[in-house]
């Protein structure tokens, strides 16, 4: 083995806790939270990890192991997790393999700590990560919005902020504005204007951040074949030429009803209504049970199934709380009427995209409004009015 | 407070010594544990993406499993309510058994309840204080209370009982009773809210219906005590623990029976859902014959449909049902077959066709699914094992120190020790 063995490790005693790093590690943890006044520039930035001489010293390893088994390993820097599996996968007897495995711990490559290493601050390697780790173990703990105080909420749209930002080098800013007095957001659909151009589709995953990866889709446009307004004959995912030959088109998305079964059903009270009218999650809050989802008649709810993925110079950085801000995997989400628009006093996205003037959205208490003109001049009609759950979404015709 | 350290380290050690068959048995249950616990740290790294499930079928294997497991342990009550409320001495000897049964069944829930999260790291917002409780509006605020309260009596209940026999003292009715009798509104109670979760959603006709509670209890009460019916056996070949006959032809009425009622029931939602069908029954239409040309279930369905009937029948007659063979294989149709049923056959077709009435790609569960299912099952088949193996510990203990206190009696009597042979506990 060649000799660039750090002589402080004598043969035949194992590292102490020192040697290892473990009260580097500790020292740091407790710095993080200013339990103990250590200056910055003492905390060591990279923890010692043992290089590889000294790894085969303290478990006796046969020196020309990596050699026997072709493989090669520096003894200088510390082995990397696919040369010790590599190693482990070649011909070994039960004691080195044992000891390999042992190595394996020390160095941590241990599920354990890849699973808590989001949560906890220790083990992490640069400023920002620390960083990264001790807001998120802030944010983990924070509570429901609905409880927050404006102190609470200002703290949490900070860490949020401060987060992307350090993941991306992008600071979006995050709206927690409140509902306006005197307003109830309702919004109607014209079938005889509809001609299936999709849009509206892609300005609200462009507004909403939706996960590019999965393509999801608040918003369905469903192709109805003439002979009878039958939805379970549709098709919404078309790609051909609209509008086609003998056809309709109809959308459907989240209805904000006023009376929402997916509200009712949530167990920790992470989805309600806003006195706007609006249902809305608490991304945080949610513990992913998906009852919502079930408990849904119209199709309005989709799940985070993977991590979603929303490219960095796709992102709007102009989001809401409890709108079209990033999402996690394992959440619910839903159309929120794009919140962080329409409180500003801004459309939907998907009602300015519409080349065909075939979606109305206004303030159902404001009798001057569009959408009520509508309600009162037109024939509307809401979809399975039948289960009581009263939409805020309407269907005319010219 | 010596004692207790005693019964519980006697506990260990009778949980942990054993023939080697029962090392095996513990090494096997170990080892799908262990690949379950792998295969969930995958879910955990990639999210619920690895599973069968999408947007239109949320929610699947790991529910369905909940669902069928809390049968399980309502059953317990099929055996609880003769013996401490009839005393009826020939459940005597299997109540406790019933009630282990009833634990491993809940523990399993709830980890089925916590591989079914999104984000099981927040499933801390549902304690109370801490976090928000949407009680009493969800369905599901109440199950968790329900199942945590049914996991607390069946743990409290038979531990005052096994560790009174453990110092071969009698237990006093008076501090178990009510425990007892709590316990048996309670098995009633958790099948019934368990069915309410999914009774209560308009979104899906095909659960929102008024004999979905009923027919829940029925096919608990079959598939709960068969699957005691089975593992009385077993223990009975493998301990030196007694069991009568008299015990399993009682259960196996008490299966019958249930089974009977679960086939009126059956026949009476296939007649409103076929005989004019609307469109709230495409999901029953889809489920047993298939729709749109998708056809998943419908083999899952009728091998279910054909293995319950089968039993029920073979267990109508009772020149059958009297015959140990008959007995165990009818218990182990119907076990599996309500497995199905309240599994594939009932949460899936919920979601199936979606709500604007189409169909897309039908769930099938995958690898990790299945494995994590199995690593489930192995730690409920391991809670049972280790569970029963104490019991078994302390109940012949505790017949070596009456026959010892019945011997010392019979030169001097010894008034604190005294019990009847027919006394039930």
């Amino acid at each position: 083995m060649s000799g660039t063995r750090d002589d402080s490790v004598p043969r035949n005693r194992l590292p102490s806790a020192r040697e290892i790093g473990v009260d580097d590690l500790v020292r740091r943890m407790f710095a993080t939270y200013g339990v103990e006044d250590v200056p910055a520039e003492r905390i060591p930035r990279e923890p010692t990890a043992l290089p590889w001489g000294e790894l085969k010293q303290t478990f006796a390893l046969p020196a020309d192991i990596e050699e026997r088994a072709g493989i090669e390993i520096r003894d200088d820097v510390p082995p990397d997790r696919s040369r010790l599996e590599l190693l482990l996968s070649r011909e070994v007897d039960r004691r080195t393999a044992v000891k390999l495995l042992a190595i394996g711990l020390v160095l941590g490559f241990g599920f354990l700590q890849t699973a808590c290493r989001a949560l906890l601050p220790v083990g992490a390697r640069s400023d920002e990560e620390r960083e990264k780790a001790k807001l998120s173990l802030e944010e983990y703990f924070k509570r429901h919005y609905r409880l927050m105080t404006d102190e609470e909420k200002r703290a949490t749209i900070e860490r949020l902020e401060r987060l992307y930002e350090l993941e991306t080098g992008k600071r979006p800013h995050i709206s927690t504005q409140g509902p306006h007095e005197g307003v109830l957001y309702g919004y109607a659909f014209n079938i005889s204007k509809c001609r299936g151009y999709l849009e509206c589709i892609r300005g609200c995953i462009e507004e909403n951040n939706l996960d590019r990866g999965t393509d999801m889709r608040y918003i369905r446009i469903h192709e109805i074949p003439a002979g009878g307004f039958s939805l379970a004959r549709a098709n919404d995912s078309f790609y051909h030429e609209v509008p086609a030959e003998g056809h309709m088109y109809v959308g459907t998305q989240c209805y904000h009803c006023e009376n929402p079964p997916c509200v009712e059903v949530c167990p920790v009270q992470a989805t309600w209504k806003e006195p706007d009218g609006i249902v809305v999650v608490d991304y945080d809050w949610c513990i992913g049970c998906r009852y919502c989802q079930a408990a849904c008649p119209y199709d309005g709810r989709r799940f985070n199934w993977r991590t979603p993925h929303v490219p960095v110079e796709e992102i709007n950085l102009n989001q809401h709380y409890l709108g079209n801000r990033l999402r996690r995997k394992g959440v619910m989400e839903k159309c929120t009427f794009c919140i962080q628009r329409v409180r500003q006093g801004r459309l939907p996205a998907c009602v300015e995209a519409c080349p065909t003037g075939a979606r109305v959205f206004g303030n159902l208490l404001d009798p001057n409004s569009e959408i009520r003109w509508i309600l009162e001049n037109k024939k509307v009609f809401r979809l399975k009015e039948d289960l009581g759950t009263e939409p805020k979404f309407w269907y005319y015709m010219d | 407070m010596r004692v207790l350290v005693a019964f519980f380290r006697d506990a260990l050690d009778s949980a942990t010594a054993g023939s080697l068959r029962y090392h095996l048995w513990m090494a096997f249950l170990t080892f799908m544990m262990v690949l379950g616990a792998y295969a969930y740290t995958v879910q955990l790294r990639e999210g619920l993406a690895v599973t069968g499930m999408y947007d239109y079928v949320s929610w699947g294997l790991y529910i369905s499993n909940i669902t069928f497991l809390v049968g399980v342990a309502a059953a317990a009550l099929m055996l609880v309510l003769p013996t401490y409320i009839f005393r009826d001495t020939d459940f005597v000897r299997a109540v406790l058994f019933g009630e282990g049964m009833a634990v491993a069944a809940l523990i399993m829930c709830l980890a089925f309840v916590i591989v079914d999260m999104g984000g099981p790291a927040r499933l801390w917002h549902m304690l109370p204080v801490v976090g928000i409780f949407n009680w009493p509006r969800s369905m599901l605020a109440w199950d968790v209370i329900v199942l945590n309260g049914y996991l607390f009596i069946n743990l409290t209940v038979p531990f005052y009982i096994l560790y009174n026999h453990y110092q071969g003292r009698r237990p006093n009715p008076r501090v178990y009773l009510p425990g007892v009798l709590i316990s048996l509104v309670w098995a009633v109670g958790i099948h019934l809210v368990t069915a309410f979760l999914y009774a209560g959603l308009p979104a899906r006709p095909f659960w929102n219906s008024s004999l979905l509670g009923p027919r829940f209890l029925a096919s608990a009460f079959s598939a709960g005590p068969a699957l005691m019916i089975i593992i009385l056996t077993v223990i009975r070949r493998t301990t030196p623990y007694t069991i009568a006959d008299s015990t399993l032809h009682k259960l196996g009425l008490v299966v019958t029976g249930a089974a009977q009622v679960n086939l009126v029931m059956l026949i009476s939602e296939m007649f409103k859902e076929f005989y004019w069908p609307t469109e709230h029954s495409r999901s029953a239409i889809y489920l047993f014959f298939g729709l749109d040309g998708q056809r998943a279930l419908v083999p899952w369905m009728w091998l279910s449909l054909s293995m319950v009937s089968l039993a029920t029948l073979a267990l109508t007659v009772p020149a059958l049902r009297r015959r140990k063979a008959v007995l165990l294989t009818a218990s182990a149709l119907l076990f599996v077959g309500i497995w199905i049923e309240k599994g594939m056959g009932l949460i899936v077709p919920g979601f199936v066709p979606e709500p604007w009435g189409r169909i897309f790609v039908e769930y099938s569960p995958t690898w990790v699914e299945w494995t994590v299912t199995l690593g489930i099952w192995a730690l409920g088949a391991w809670v049972f094992t280790i569970l029963a193996k104490v019991a078994v510990g302390v109940e012949v203990r505790y017949q070596r120190l009456r026959a010892e206190a019945e011997a010392a009696r019979a030169s001097a009597p010894e008034p604190h020790l005294v019990s009847s042979p027919a006394s039930p506990a």
